[in-house]
């Protein structure tokens, strides 16, 4: 049984190819990480999952079907994504920004009901957020605003969710909180990271894009290897395997020269482009 | 949240009809408040009025349609605001940023300075066509644009320049003092020349496109965290902003050819009654239809009475009260970011 599906994906813009035939199909309940350098595609991918992007080429389906048969109300009831960056003028509570959520689920003209309550009340408590729930969305720290929205992302009930880089900007504390509550979700995820090191600890598949193509697919043991990681992002690591997944090492560049390499610097420290 | 909004909403009924009811009984003929009362009562079929012909046409065929022409533009252009505001995602957004006003003031001037339809066409008929072409203009810049919001706001820039441009020009070369100053007192907004017909085609067209944009309230709010996380909750973005603008437009359109551009009424309200109803536009569309409706009956009984026996035209005296809440608006955003 498969769930979303891509099938030679690709999106273009004027000459420029973004996403150039990736496919990928996820099972129900894994985390998928995709990794890849900036510009490569990552976040124009989950668009297109999402259905937010209509691929120029190839097709999205949802159990077989393709998205755009689907439609897009059906689509946000199975699919919720979690961008970037969220940003409003509008004045609203944590709670308000939760229950847009249900807005696939409501139907015009009639008042929330109990589902719609116990969704989002559900949703605040699983991401910590209960007592904040009448907090202003512009007083929040930036990793209180990533929970509310992936907060807001579970009220839409999905069986699938996607998050592009939703650790950027958070200490190392709220990075691992967050994937934390991410892995524990019982749906399936594509999460788009850059540090390879809690892409190996987090997620059981990984996919890598290059210049928008798919470069390399597996488990973070059989996809983070020196040679890859080199030929991708350009830098050179040493792997080590730890307990049940693989450890990175970077070398400094200019270790190049010099052997044997004297300092390395963890991931955790250089998340920044 | 059901029990605050009938109550708000129940408040703001009440107040609007004390309101028309207070603002009926104002005005330079000197007919007391009983009086009043009983020829409109007369009007709607209960009781006989003592007032003789002229005085009862005062109050019924003067009085009335614009007291309550003075609530449906107020009432329209708030909502109209509201929807602007969310849709464009932007604050300072309003009725008339999608240039219906300006080419509603080319429509008006074509056809009393410039002779347009030979006088078959009214100024308001004029000013309505003025203002859909304005709008048509806007959508069709919009989409070669790329369709985006910042596009869109952009194209009514651009369109709005245009037709006071050819305004401006069309009176300066061709109008005589006259015809400018009475084009001038339209364009700045007045409810002077109210009557039965405006209120009817206002009110139609009003209840129509609240209707709509009722509907649309789930999905407006769905906009707070720009398109594509509206399209991430389901909302088929393009179509919604189509189908929004368009009945916005439509209702500006219509406002405007009866009372001329009455400005800040459509920037202003909806920020103030944000800040009481929240941003959910199922509560906010309907209580700022009435907040608007309530303030316009008001400005526009100060309009008419306050350098009796001269008129300030209701835009001027909205203005006034507008540009420190629009200042106010400015300094917000500005502590926002």
């Amino acid at each position: 049984m498969t769930s979303l599906h891509t099938d030679r994906v690709g999106w273009r813009i004027g000459d420029k190819v973004v996403v150039d035939g990736v496919t990928l199909t996820l099972r129900p309940g894994e985390t998928v990480g995709l990794l890849g350098p900036n510009g490569s595609g990552k976040s124009t991918l989950l668009r297109l999952l999402a259905g937010v992007l209509t691929p120029t080429a190839g097709v999205v389906t949802l159990d077989g079907r393709p998205l755009a048969e689907v439609g897009r109300r059906a689509t946000a009831r199975r699919i919720a994504s979690v961008e970037q960056h969220a940003e409003t003028q509008t004045e609203l509570t944590v709670r308000e920004v939760v229950a847009l959520g249900r807005i696939p689920h409501r139907r015009a003209w009639t008042p929330p009901t109990t589902a719609d309550l116990e969704a989002v009340t559900e949703a605040l408590r699983r991401t910590g957020l209960t007592d904040r729930s009448g907090q202003s969305w512009h007083t929040l720290s930036g990793g209180e605003r990533q929970r509310t929205q992936i907060a807001r992302a579970l009220a839409q009930e999905p069986r699938e969710l996607l998050l592009d880089e939703p650790t950027n900007h958070l200490d190392i504390q709220h990075q691992l909180d967050l994937l934390e509550l991410v892995a524990s979700l019982p749906v399936t995820t594509v999460i788009a990271l850059h540090d390879l090191n809690l892409a190996a600890m987090y997620c059981d598949r990984l996919l890598v894009l290059r210049d928008g193509r798919a470069v390399m697919e597996g488990t973070p043991a059989e996809v983070l290897t020196p040679d890859l990681v080199e030929r991708v992002y350009g830098v050179r690591t040493e792997v080590t395997h730890g307990p049940g997944h693989p450890v990175i090492r970077f070398l400094r560049p200019a270790a190049r020269d010099a052997s044997p390499p004297k300092r390395s610097v963890t991931s955790d420290g250089s998340t920044a482009p | 949240m059901n029990v605050r909004s009938l109550l708000l909403t129940g408040g703001g009924m009440v107040a609007l009809l004390v309101s028309i009811a207070v603002a009926v009984t104002i005005g330079p003929a000197d007919i007391s408040t009983a009086d009043v009362w009983t020829s409109v009562a007369s009007h709607l079929g209960l009781g006989e009025s003592a007032l003789a012909p002229l005085r009862d046409g005062i109050v019924w065929n003067l009085r009335m349609p614009r007291t309550l022409l003075a609530a449906v533009c107020g009432a329209g252009l708030a909502v109209c605001g509201a929807v602007m505001q969310s849709l464009l995602r932007n604050p300072l957004a309003d009725p008339f940023v999608l240039g219906v006003s300006s080419g509603a003031s080319t429509g008006a001037v074509a056809v009393v300075v410039l002779g347009v339809g030979g006088g078959a066409v009214s100024l308001s008929t004029g000013a309505f066509l003025g203002a859909l072409l304005s709008f048509g203009l806007v959508l069709l810049l919009s989409h070669t644009l790329g369709g985006s919001t910042d596009r869109v706001v952009l194209s009514g820039v651009a369109a709005m320049q245009l037709f006071s441009a050819l305004t401006s020009f069309t009176v300066l070369t061709s109008a005589d003092a006259e015809t400018t100053r009475g084009v001038l007192f339209w364009l700045l907004g007045s409810l002077t020349g109210a009557d039965w017909g405006q209120v009817l085609l206002c009110t139609v067209v009003l209840a129509v496109v609240l209707v709509v944009c009722l509907g649309y309230a789930r999905t407006l709010d769905a906009f707070a965290f720009g398109d594509e996380a509206a399209a991430g909750l389901g909302v088929r973005v393009a179509r919604t902003r189509l189908v929004l603008l368009c009945a916005t437009a439509l209702l500006t359109a219509a406002l405007v050819s009866c009372a001329g551009a009455i400005g800040f009424v459509g920037l202003v309200l909806p920020h103030a009654t944000r800040a009481v109803t929240g941003s959910g536009h199922a509560r906010l569309l309907p209580v700022t239809a009435l907040t608007g409706a309530v303030f316009l009956v008001w400005v526009d009984t100060l309009a008419r009475t306050v350098l009796d026996p001269q008129e300030v035209p209701v835009g001027v005296v909205t203005s006034l009260i507008g540009v420190p809440a629009f200042v106010a608006v400015l300094y917000r955003g500005r502590s926002r970011t």
